[in-house]
């Protein structure tokens, strides 16, 4: 098993209603130096949450001890920028299993899938309805299932459906990832490295 | 027959279909670097498995480098680490790593094409988002995350859903002073940071099949920054002459094959894209940004737009101007600036330097600007001296760096300080890129170049 298995979270949320918040801000690069996977999530948003002294910076969301949970809601075009992987284990270490947008950045998409963090993109209204929601009460849960591919706003019953193909869906339900699927895939790369003119 | 260029180069790449899920994608070359691959290698590790094809993975250093006395320790002892994780790994699988001071050193989308590494026809990945740069040459090339590094190790192949396709055409004949980043930086101000994402991006037309080698990888090298997985440009004879002879290019027979292959590389005439679109060339101007996202571009003679005139969040787009301490309507020839850097992987070559070096000549750096003149690689270094270049910049006040990413990401010291204006000729203007606070202008060589001499935000066509 790659990573932790995906299926229903209940939780509040932390939104950061923003657009095109790219990967330097979720990690500059200046943290991506270590050669292991380890303490990504304590500079996620490091130059939003942190002041030059490493005071927090406290009108930041991050800093304010209201909002919390596992789901990080975020403006449209959600992660744009660098290939960086170190994003989206920021986005894990600091403790989200979950981001929602609407609309995401393909790489930073793509890495999250990789890690077991579920992009769920929803229509712009909805997004707005979830903004909403938290902006009058910060306790606001959201309930996000991966079986039914919906979300849905607790306490109102509010839903959508999100979408992702069913091989993505079927590893994060089971905790499975690309490189368990490759691995058993050697004698048939093989054979296609064959048919190969350089 | 119906097909496009990428349709062609994609299907022969795809091993196996997935019903409802990715195509499992084969990577004939692999380019690796030391910020995104160590934790791949400690994952190989982790699950027991090794690299299966060595020779198709290559690695350099340049992310976090330092720019001077790279013959000195370098000093940072996280960078050190990290490369020497880079080499130890390389060495342990038997990767071909061009390490800090070999000759081959440089920005890993530099040396790629100069040793030909990179082919038409070719599928290429490196743990970076601006390995779109290799679609000039007609390869399907972009950028991958760390888990995917791990995944080419472990199996030459990826998993991915194929891209939708796009073709942007420009028809006509570039304006004096409008050079390949201007037409970049001018298509992503018209397409935003996300007008292109789920695509992969053909150019065609006449401003194409005009541009160099060099001019083509700059704009490829800025598909991602409109959302884009990649670019792609049919090869032709420009492409073959580049690629012939070089290092890793196939010779003799092989090449011969190969070249019989890269002649049915381009899109047939009744292919049809999800998404097409035509621009004229006389629209283009020497460009410049304003904002904190690439697509916050405008042509350097216009003035600042105002929010409503823009699409996207009026919020967002106040934040942005207020961080780069701008307001709408303002024009931006003569903003005072601060810095001047030229270099990275989208304008780190040979012909950005002589660009530059066609306006300083003669000419002295302005004495508020201080100017970071980084090659793309140690044969683009070489190249400056052996033209002459170097002597140029030398009497105009200017000193030549060695070979690195730089101030493009600033992971080493060449920081701008906060509240400092740079103008950049690397490729992304986000808060914080270059340094901490820092402010980038993205532009093109000639604009950085007319920026350093005359100390304020310059129309390059004023001093050609």
């Amino acid at each position: 098993m790659a990573y932790d298995k995906f299926q229903i979270l209940k939780s509040t949320a932390v939104p950061l209603p923003i657009e095109n918040v790219d990967t330097d801000q979720i990690i500059p690069a200046r943290f991506l130096k270590a050669t292991e996977r380890i303490g990504f999530g304590d500079n996620l948003f490091r130059d939003w949450r942190y002041n030059s002294d490493n005071s927090p910076k406290e009108q930041f969301i991050l800093n304010n001890p209201i909002y919390k949970g596992k789901i990080l809601v975020g403006g449209k075009n959600f992660g744009s920028g660098s290939s960086r992987e170190h994003a989206a284990w920021a986005v894990y270490d600091y403790g989200f299993r979950c981001v929602v947008s609407s609309f995401f950045a393909d790489i930073f998409r793509g890495n999250c899938l990789n890690i077991g963090v579920l992009p769920v993109q929803v229509s712009a209204e909805f997004l707005d309805k979830i903004f909403k929601a938290i902006e009058i009460n910060p306790e606001t849960e959201l309930e996000v299932n991966l079986q039914n591919q919906t979300i849905s706003i607790v306490a109102t019953g509010e839903q959508e459906s999100f979408e992702i193909n069913s091989y993505k869906k079927d590893n994060m339900l089971n905790g499975y990832d690309d490189i368990d699927y490759l691995t058993k895939m050697k004698d048939e790369i093989k054979a296609f490295v064959e048919t190969r003119p350089f | 027959m119906n097909t496009t260029l990428f349709d062609k180069v994609w299907d022969s790449h795809v091993v196996r279909k997935i019903k409802d899920g990715p195509d499992v994608f084969f990577i004939d070359r692999h380019l690796i670097h030391e910020v995104t691959s160590p934790v791949a290698f400690l994952g190989l590790k982790s699950r027991n498995n090794s690299v299966l094809y060595p020779d198709k993975t290559f690695a350099t250093a340049d992310h976090n480098t330092p720019t001077i006395n790279q013959h000195l320790p370098v000093e940072d002892p996280l960078s050190a680490n990290q490369l020497k994780a880079l080499e130890e790994n390389s060495k342990e699988w038997g990767i071909t790593h061009w390490g800090l001071g070999h000759q081959k050193n440089g920005i890993v989308h530099v040396v790629g094409p100069e040793n030909g590494i990179t082919l038409p026809g070719a599928t290429i990945v490196c743990g970076d988002s601006h390995t779109s740069t290799h679609g000039a040459f007609g390869a399907i090339a972009f950028g991958i995350g760390t888990s995917e590094v791990e995944m080419v190790l472990t199996s030459q192949c990826i998993m991915q859903p194929k891209p939708k396709k796009m073709r942007i055409n420009i028809t006509g004949e570039l304006g004096f002073g409008v050079t390949p980043k201007d037409v970049a930086l001018f298509i992503i101000s018209k397409l935003s940071t996300s007008g292109a994402t789920g695509y992969f991006v053909e150019y065609a037309g006449d401003v194409f099949k005009q541009m160099t080698m060099e001019g083509r990888m700059t704009v490829c090298n800025l598909s991602i920054e409109m959302g884009a997985r990649g670019g792609i440009i049919a090869p032709d004879e420009k492409t073959f002459e580049y690629v012939k002879g070089r290092l890793f290019a196939p010779k003799g027979e092989a090449w011969d094959t190969a070249m019989a292959y890269w002649k049915t590389l381009k899109t047939d005439d009744d292919a049809v894209f999800d998404e097409e679109l035509t621009f004229s060339a006389d629209e283009i101007e020497p460009m410049i940004t304003y904002g904190t996202n690439p697509g916050m571009g405008t042509g350097i003679s216009q003035n600042i737009p105002n929010a409503e005139d823009v699409e996207g969040g009026v919020s967002t787009y106040k934040k942005s101007l207020d961080y780069m301490g701008f307001a709408e309507g303002e024009a931006m020839i003569g903003k005072p600036v601060d810095y001047v850097f030229i270099g990275s992987c989208t304008n780190g070559r040979i012909e950005d330097f002589r660009a530059f070096a066609s306006i300083v000549k003669g000419r002295k750096k302005a004495a508020n600007i201080t100017a970071w003149l980084v090659p793309g690689s140690h044969v683009v270094e070489a190249a400056i001296k052996e033209e002459g270049l170097l002597e140029i910049f030398n009497k105009a006040g200017f000193v030549l760096r060695e070979p690195g990413c730089s101030a493009c990401l600033a992971m080493n010291d060449d920081k701008v300080p906060a509240g400092k204006v740079a103008v950049s000729t690397s490729n992304r203007n986000f808060e914080g890129r270059q340094g901490p606070g820092s402010r980038t202008l993205l532009a093109s060589p000639l604009v950085a170049a007319a920026t350093a001499v005359m100390g304020v935000v310059t129309d390059p066509r004023t001093l050609l």
